[in-house]
């Protein structure tokens, strides 16, 4: 084996090795450079959102955006809260923003939260969990206008 | 903040081409190294081969299978840093016994421990199938992790090794339980903290622009401190005693997003480190090592070897199977950092500290994208664990950092660390499937009237 051969290998090994660093990087290069936001981020999401797979607002094509939490079922129906920046706590605790007077609702029961743009309910552990229809939920799940979201007895939506 | 449209996106077949670029950068470092050192291609590279295209096939199977939505980049990464271990290993094999035919041979059985460790990865993606799960078991997970560090110092089973009794000797097979430690910790930290964090988030006094934290939640970290410590004085590993400080001071700082904490961490790590420094020989012997290898050679001869050995490599190395990494001691484990740079040069060894950022940097993304907060914690922590642990290995045996046991993950022989590491990515990519998978379809509420509470009146 001559030296320029071992010289080649050895280049050829570098090479290759670099070749598949740099591969791995182009795999996830939307990570590090970050990914394209689209010029019109509105118009986009809505077009695309509910034909992917949010079946539900297909079904409520419900525009606009969100100003009030509204409980339309159980026993304190009709008391609403408006929507602002903060969390919304819900629970029979004192420290919720709305009380809510079900037995079957936990003390801190529930929490509506926003990234500016969506809101999440999530459940805060709980006893009788909080369902989106069948679906009990156990991680933060992004809700839209019109989405009927149950604690105990007691049913809550996002309304305009 | 605009939320880009989130398209679920499998990506498997990208995970296929790196697969194979991966195993063959193994196949072609272990032709190489034949080439290298006796100037054939070694008559068994179909062993290795074959072994590297089995492990590449099942695994890339298995996650087909069962988490298609896992992340694409790690696997081929991890199979990538195994080979070239792997073939490191047996150009170590060869060079040691030239020096002394009697030297033990380790390649096949690291060979048969990334086996084992495959195993456990297909086990740990099929038996956990979500990863909250383990939430439940954070006590149980916490006891292991005790029960295994203090197995070592057990008489009977536990047995010292080159000054560190952090090895378990059952039926002729060795291993170190520490390592399997780290990974039930991480899962008992994440836990823990989860349900832990707004007490341990309240602030007490405000100094020069940083809340620390009130006096008497300082417990849980003393508790760490004193545990890791602990391992330091009884078991007399360096290492692992700043390997799980180090995870819980950060797996606390990102549960509480204080940074506090981190400054309390550092406090305990410096009077740990001084106190370790002024009470125990070996931490004054490494230490000593560390500022000045030179003042000592006969005792620092595996760190200036090591240092002669990067030297010798250059910038482009002396080829595989062309150096003399041999000559230092534990060069196929501690210092295989040190055998890679001297036959792949700084352009290898840089492209394999590349490696495992991006296996870290992969780690963090899926903490970022995770939903729930103990999915969150754990792959930030195993990340962490990870970064860490590669950092004090590469920056002890380039002297950046005084020299502490630690094993460079997939590539130091060590059946252990190869079996427990594979466990980790398997939990990372469970994290990730979970993470990646689209959400379960929201139906509306009014149609199902079967889920109703009953309504007595």
């Amino acid at each position: 084996m001559s030296e320029l051969t071992l010289t080649l290998i050895k280049l050829g090994f570098l090479a290759v090795l670099w070749l598949f660093v740099l591969s791995a990087v182009s795999v996830i290069r939307s990570d590090i450079f970050g990914t394209k936001a689209p010029s019109t981020p509105r118009p986009a999401k809505q077009g695309k959102a509910p034909a992917a797979k949010q079946k539900t607002k297909a079904r409520k094509p419900a525009r606009g955006v969100a100003t009030r939490l509204q409980v339309v079922d159980g026993p304190n129906a009709g008391q609403s809260v408006p929507l602002s920046e903060g969390p919304i706590l819900l629970g029979r605790g004192t420290d919720a923003a709305i009380r809510l007077d079900d037995d079957y609702v936990s003390t801190r029961h529930a929490r509506f939260a926003t990234n500016g743009e969506q809101w999440f309910v999530e459940d805060l552990g709980s006893t009788n969990g909080t369902y989106l229809g069948s679906q009990r939920i156990t991680t933060p799940i992004p809700i839209g206008l019109g989405i009927q979201v149950r604690l105990g007895k007691t049913i809550v939506e996002l309304q305009k | 903040m605009t939320t880009p449209v989130w398209l679920p996106r499998k990506r498997r077949g990208a995970e296929f081409f790196l697969t194979v670029l991966a195993v063959f950068i193994g196949i072609a470092a272990y032709a190489s190294v034949g080439l290298g050192v006796e100037g054939t291609i070694p008559a068994d590279t179909y062993k290795l081969g074959g072994a590297l295209i089995v492990v590449a096939v099942a695994t890339h199977l298995v996650i087909r299978r069962v988490a298609p939505y896992a992340d694409p980049v790690l696997l081929p990464l991890v199979i990538a840093l195994n080979g070239l271990g792997l073939a490191m290993i047996y150009r170590l094999d060869l060079g040691r016994q030239q020096i002394d035919p009697e030297r033990a041979a380790f390649a096949n059985s690291q060979l048969v421990w990334t086996a084992v460790g495959i195993v456990a990865f297909a086990g740990i993606l099929i038996a956990v199938r979500d990863h909250r799960r383990l939430q439940t078991l954070t006590y149980t997970f916490g006891a292991a992790a005790i029960g295994l560090l203090i197995l070592p110092l057990l008489p009977g089973i536990g047995q010292t090794i080159n000054g560190a009794r952090i090895w378990v000797v059952v039926l002729g097979f060795s291993f170190q339980p520490g390592e399997a430690a780290k990974v039930c910790l991480a899962i008992f930290f994440a836990g823990y903290l989860v349900v832990k964090r707004d007490a341990l988030a309240l602030a007490g006094r405000r100094v020069i622009g940083i809340d620390l934290p009130r006096g008497r939640d300082l417990g849980p970290i003393l508790a760490c401190w004193l545990v890791s410590v602990g391992i330091l004085v009884l078991q007399r590993d360096l290492g692992s005693s700043l390997l799980f400080f180090g995870l819980f001071v950060v797996m606390l700082y990102v549960a509480t997003e204080r940074p506090g904490w981190i400054v309390v961490g550092g406090l305990l790590f410096g009077a740990g480190a001084y106190f370790g420094y002024a009470a125990f020989g070996h931490v004054r012997v490494r230490f000593d090592a560390w500022l000045d290898p030179f003042a000592d050679p006969d005792r620092n001869g595996q760190i200036i070897n090591g240092l002669f050995g990067l030297a010798h490599g250059g910038i482009l190395g002396q080829g595989l199977g062309q150096g003399s990494p041999q000559l230092t001691p534990y060069s196929f484990s501690d210092f295989i950092a040190a055998s890679m740079g001297e036959e792949l040069g700084l352009t290898g060894l840089m492209a394999i500290v590349l490696i495992y950022g991006l296996i870290v940097e992969r780690g963090m993304r899926i903490a970022l994208t995770c939903r729930d907060a103990f999915g969150k914690l754990l792959a930030a922590g195993l990340a962490f664990s990870f970064a860490l642990q590669v950092f004090v290995v590469v920056g002890g045996v380039t002297r950046l950092i005084p020299l502490t046991g630690l094993t460079t993950p997939f590539m130091a022989q060590g059946g252990s660390s190869v079996v427990m590491n594979w466990a980790i990515i398997g939990l990372l990519l469970r994290i990730s499937d979970q993470t990646r998978r689209p959400a379960p379809e929201i139906s509306s509420f009014a149609s199902d009237e079967e889920t109703q509470v009953v309504k007595l009146s």
